[in-house]
């Protein structure tokens, strides 16, 4: 029995919204209570500790006051007001019990009843129904209403009268969604579901149609069903729903779960929290957790839905082996997969030195395997190769903020758009990419912000319900450098930047020189227009507008960074941001919006060849010695090789080995040809991953590994945010991937005995400063914590660089723009830039084994009418495109969200192969591959290349399994 | 490493400390070298650009080589 509540889990429905105003005290039932002015009456009431019987109100959505249930009598006022809607008064004496609102209540609750089926005890909400709740608080113990006789049937509820005939108020049930249904039968039209999709998720795709008795929910227009209308199926709708109207079909069909334990997504960097409720050792649904301070209570279809893949069929469970690529795979033990691994690894270590093997670690893991992955390399292997997947998306961040601000995060919490003016996105698209902060920008638009668009593809953003960009900049790929110093060159030649912040922030001798720079005309829009596709007016327009417009903040994406000057944007963003004095301080700041769920947490921990946990160079004998003196081994003290550097060294025969956790970099990596030669040319690559994936093909161990829901851990996300991941169930695979990892590194000697994660968090506290006063005591007591957590920060830290830089002064960079190597020319004259949707993640690993691929079941190339046209390109035509790297097929689609000269896709899918055409160019400072600009021409094709055929053919082959030995 | 690549990535950072103030360039390519690459990677660059190649490396890479 619970005997206390922890406040963060407290999970009552408090009615209404929190407010903020000064403090007003007023008595409930006579209970003394002292409530922020603007609170309703309801919202006092339960936090006195008294519910107030409720229908349509709900604390994620503003008050509404249509159902009448909420009654209350307040002493000197007349009447019996909605408390919902309500607000307290100082002194104000309110009951909200007496025969008159009881009276009321129940009659209010038998007409709700009168048109509602009394199939309780089947109905799938049975037991988590308000409706249900509600009748019993009022005490309602009779309906008296029926349809007259004679008369037509006046209910929504039978689908036929007594004879037989159709019943035209009642509508069938709509299962169109793949994962909820919605009954209209069972609708009480209390308009929460609208509000919902409005308010939290801003996506506008429902209404309510008819007046009076007529009334229904509608999504769409009048021939739409929920998958035909604009729903982004986000759940908010089915989370604010108080009955069986919209439910989860998981629920319908295992029923009500009966305990639940609150972790955190496994999808994109913003890191939601939810409960997975379940039945037993069965994940039932997960909720979003109103108390993640990332995602308050919403959600987005992929962490709300797409968990599917952690049962699908394709996981592989148990660990196989192979002495060579093209032999089927043998399924064996562990303890005999361990061993094979580990004795090829000493063998090659043996046979080609110590630095032949290295490992990747997994932005999709917890910081504890990640931090294990690379201490396997530094401590086990003896060297430092070791790199992740952030190298392929935001390492560019990593170089960048370091040089300008000194570390590299993001600099502010998620609720600081709430405070924003003026939000300049550039390069993500966060309805896609990051769908629960897109749905807090999005509210935060609507209140009036301003928005500024810098993307060569027009994003749902820049025009979307009740939201319109005041400026969107349709670059050419490739110019980002020249629009940010352009941009740079208005605020400072037309004095709008903040000298009063740079004097006291920044170096001043820095900005001298930066100013100078800035200054020549070369750098001036009119100088630059032809280069980068943006009208002068308008880009002058967008400097002021970001300059002038009060709190400015900055959200950036791999559109910024995943090209050959990544770096020298980020610099010129940070440039942007000390310029107008936008950091330090809430509604402001330089966010990158990461990828996935822990690329912040596996840069942190020292996944990069070049650093120790904490962003600590190995150069650096102070740090290496701390970790010296943790493992009892010698630090190599010189950089080791990245990724790309991995893969050339493999070709040319000095890297012989790799253990990759949980990335598929032969899908997700540029240049698919060189990635697999690099490959190809190994002795033993080591997967550890749910499936059998791109990269397995050419693995000769594949150890599985565990889902999200099957271990403890922590995530950090994009707001430097350490939430906890929970196990919610055993491992199916056996292990939790931490454990496979130690597994690994004992079979080669290391000794390692931790018993769990918190062990790995409390050596990652004792090493690391910025983690120094985490640990998973804290975190339970806390829900999550933003690094840096230490003795000067104990509460950690929402807000990074608030009183002076990480680095003490704000450093200004010059930003000359340099134009990629890669090209457009006769042969291939359009531009290629890549990108994700909503519905699916990274390569499609998870949410293609998930009923998301109803919404995408392929790669689409995004074609400009224009460029179409002069290339005899219609709608849904297979067409060839190809770049000097590769050529694949897949069907375009005809659309002006592109420019003329732009084409657009996902890389989503392994069979379009869309890193067979990206090229290996990459950012001058970090090798981030250039994945958003490759010069390709289209054309029109008959279906799938010769490559991709083949490579299905090799895939398939490769991906035999012998049946087990007796 | 191919030879290319490795002379294109150093002439890449050299481009970028081209454009930045001061006097110290060459010295903040070798910094630069010596942080990210791995001293295999390093070698090679020496050893392509001793073979009689280093008019394919930019100035301040040329300059940088005695310092990594």
């Amino acid at each position: 029995m619970k005997d206390f509540i922890i406040p963060w889990d407290d999970d009552r429905d408090l009615g209404t919204p929190a407010k903020t105003g000064a403090p007003v005290t007023l008595s409930v039932d006579g209970v003394e209570v002292t409530v922020p002015a603007g609170t309703s009456v309801m919202r006092a009431a339960a936090l006195a500790g008294i519910g107030v019987p409720k229908l349509c109100a709900t604390d994620s959505l503003e008050a509404f006051g249509s159902c009448r249930l909420c009654v209350v009598e307040i002493e000197g006022r007349r009447g019996t007001p909605a408390s919902c809607t309500t607000p307290v008064a100082p002194g104000m004496v309110v009951r909200t019990q007496s025969e008159k609102v009881k009276k009321i209540r129940r009659g209010v609750m038998e007409l709700y009843i009168s048109d509602h089926p009394l199939d309780c005890l089947t109905c799938a909400a049975n037991g988590d129904c308000e409706l249900q709740d509600m009748a019993g608080a009022v005490g309602l113990r009779d309906v008296r209403y029926e349809a007259p006789e004679n008369a037509a049937l006046a209910n929504h509820v039978t689908p036929r009268n007594t004879s037989g005939e159709a019943n035209p108020l009642w509508q069938a049930k709509d299962e169109s969604n793949p994962y909820f249904t919605y009954d209209p039968s069972k609708c009480i039209v209390c308009n929460r579901c609208v509000r919902a999709c409005e308010e939290v998720q801003g996506t506008f795709a429902l209404t309510i149609e008819g007046r009076g008795f007529d009334s229904r929910v509608k999504a769409g227009g009048p021939l739409d069903d929920f998958l035909s209308s604009d729903c982004v199926s986000c759940g908010a709708c089915v989370q604010a729903c108080p009955t069986a109207t919209l439910q989860e079909k998981s629920v319908i069909e295992l029923g009500t779960p009966e305990r639940s334990v609150i972790t955190t997504c496994a999808y994109c960097g913003v890191g939601c929290s939810f409960k997975a409720e379940l039945n037993g050792d069965e994940l039932v649904r997960m909720v979003p957790h109103k108390h993640g301070e990332a995602n308050r209570g919403h959600s987005c279809v992929k962490g709300r839905f797409a968990w599917g893949y952690a049962s699908h069929p394709d996981r592989i469970l148990h660990p196989m082996i192979r002495d060579s690529i093209d032999e089927p795979w043998r399924e064996v033990s562990w303890e005999e997969a361990i061993g094979f691994a580990a004795a090829r690894l000493r063998g090659l270590q043996e046979k080609h030195g110590r630095k032949s093997i290295g490992v990747i670690t997994s932005s999709r893991c917890t910081n504890e395997e990640t931090f294990l992955v690379q201490k396997l390399a530094r401590g086990v292997f003896l060297n430092n190769n070791t790199d992740t997947c952030a190298r392929v998306c935001h390492s560019p961040t990593g170089y960048g903020l370091g040089q300008a601000f000194g570390t590299s995060a993001g600099t502010q919490n998620f609720d600081s758009v709430e405070q924003s003016d003026v939000v300049l996105v550039i390069g993500a698209n966060p309805t896609d990419g990051h769908p629960v902060f897109g749905s807090r920008l999005k509210k935060r638009l609507r209140q009036g912000a301003k928005l500024i668009v810098i993307d060569p593809r027009r994003i749902d953003l820049v025009k979307t319900p009740h939201v319109e960009a005041a400026h969107h900049l349709a670059l050419r790929p490739g110019t980002n450098v020249a629009v940010v110093t352009a941009m740079a060159h208005v605020i400072v030649t037309e004095g709008l930047y903040d000298e009063a912040f740079i004097r006291e922030r920044c170096d001043w001798d820095e900005f001298q020189e930066y100013a100078a720079f800035v200054s020549d005309p070369r750098h001036a829009p009119e100088a630059v227009e032809a280069l980068t596709g943006v009208p002068a007016e308008e880009l002058r327009a967008t400097a002021r507008t970001f300059a002038t417009g009060g709190n400015g903040a900055i959200y950036y994406g791999l559109g910024v960074t995943e090209h050959s000057q990544g770096s020298t944007t980020v610099m010129g963003i940070a440039n942007l941001a000390m310029l107008t004095g936008n950091i330090g301080r809430e509604g402001v700041g330089v966010n990158p919006l990461r990828g996935q769920n822990n690329v912040q947490g596996s840069c942190d921990m020292g996944s990069f060849p070049h650093e120790l946990p904490g962003y600590r160079h190995v150069k650096n004998a102070d740090v290496r010695a701390i970790f010296e003196q943790a493992w009892g081994v010698e630090i190599d003290p010189e950089p080791g090789l990245r990724i790309n550097n991995m893969l050339d060294a493999a070709t040319s025969g000095q890297f012989k080995g790799l253990y990759c956790q949980g990335e598929d970099i032969l899908q997700s990596d540029p240049d698919t040809r060189h990635v697999a030669a690099g490959l190809a040319a190994m002795e033993c690559v080591i997967v550890h991953d749910l499936f059998l994936n791109e990269t397995a093909n050419y693995a000769h161990v594949f150890l599985p590994g565990s889902t999200f829901l099957e271990k403890d851990g922590t995530f950090t996300n994009a707001e430097r945010r350490i939430n906890r991941v929970r196990r919610v169930m055993a491992p199916r695979n056996g292990y939790a991937d931490w454990e496979i990892t130690q597994l690994l590194a004992n079979a080669m000697g290391a000794g390692w005995s931790y018993a769990h994660p918190s062990e790995i968090m409390a050596e990652i506290a004792a090493t690391t400063p910025g983690f120094a006063n985490v640990n998973y005591e804290m975190l339970e007591e806390r829900g999550s914590v933003q690094w840096p957590c230490n003795d000067d920060t104990p509460d950690g830290s929402p807000i990074m660089h608030v009183d002076g830089f990480v680095r003490g002064k704000g450093r200004f960079m010059i930003t000359e723009y340099v134009a990629t190597e890669e090209r457009t020319g006769p042969r291939f004259p359009l531009l290629l830039t890549t990108g994700r949707i909503l519905s699916q993640y990274n390569v499609g690993a998870q949410t293609r084994r998930t009923e998301n691929t109803v919404w995408h079941q392929e790669d689409v190339l995004e074609i400009h009418p224009h460029d179409a046209e002069t290339r005899g390109i219609t709608e849904g035509d297979w067409v060839k495109l190809a770049s000097r790297s590769g050529e694949t097929s897949l069907r375009a689609t005809l659309t002006d969200r592109v420019s003329p000269g732009v084409v657009y896709t996902t890389f989503h899918h392994p069979g379009t192969q869309a890193n067979v055409i990206t090229t290996d160019f990459s950012d001058w400072a970090t090798n981030c591959p250039e994945y958003k600009v490759t010069a390709v021409q289209v054309s029109p094709s008959n279906g799938p290349t010769a490559w991709q055929e083949d490579y299905e053919d090799r895939a398939r082959r490769a991906r035999r399994v012998l049946p087990a030995a007796e | 490493m191919s030879p290319d690549k490795l002379v294109r990535m150093a002439n890449q950072i050299a481009t970028f400390f081209h454009s930045q103030p001061g006097q110290d360039q060459a010295e903040r390519v070798a910094g630069h070298l010596k942080d990210f690459w791995g001293p295999e990677m390093r070698e090679e660059l020496k050893v392509y650009a001793q073979k009689g190649h280093d008019k394919d490396l930019d100035v301040l890479v040329r300059r940088a080589l005695p310092m990594i």
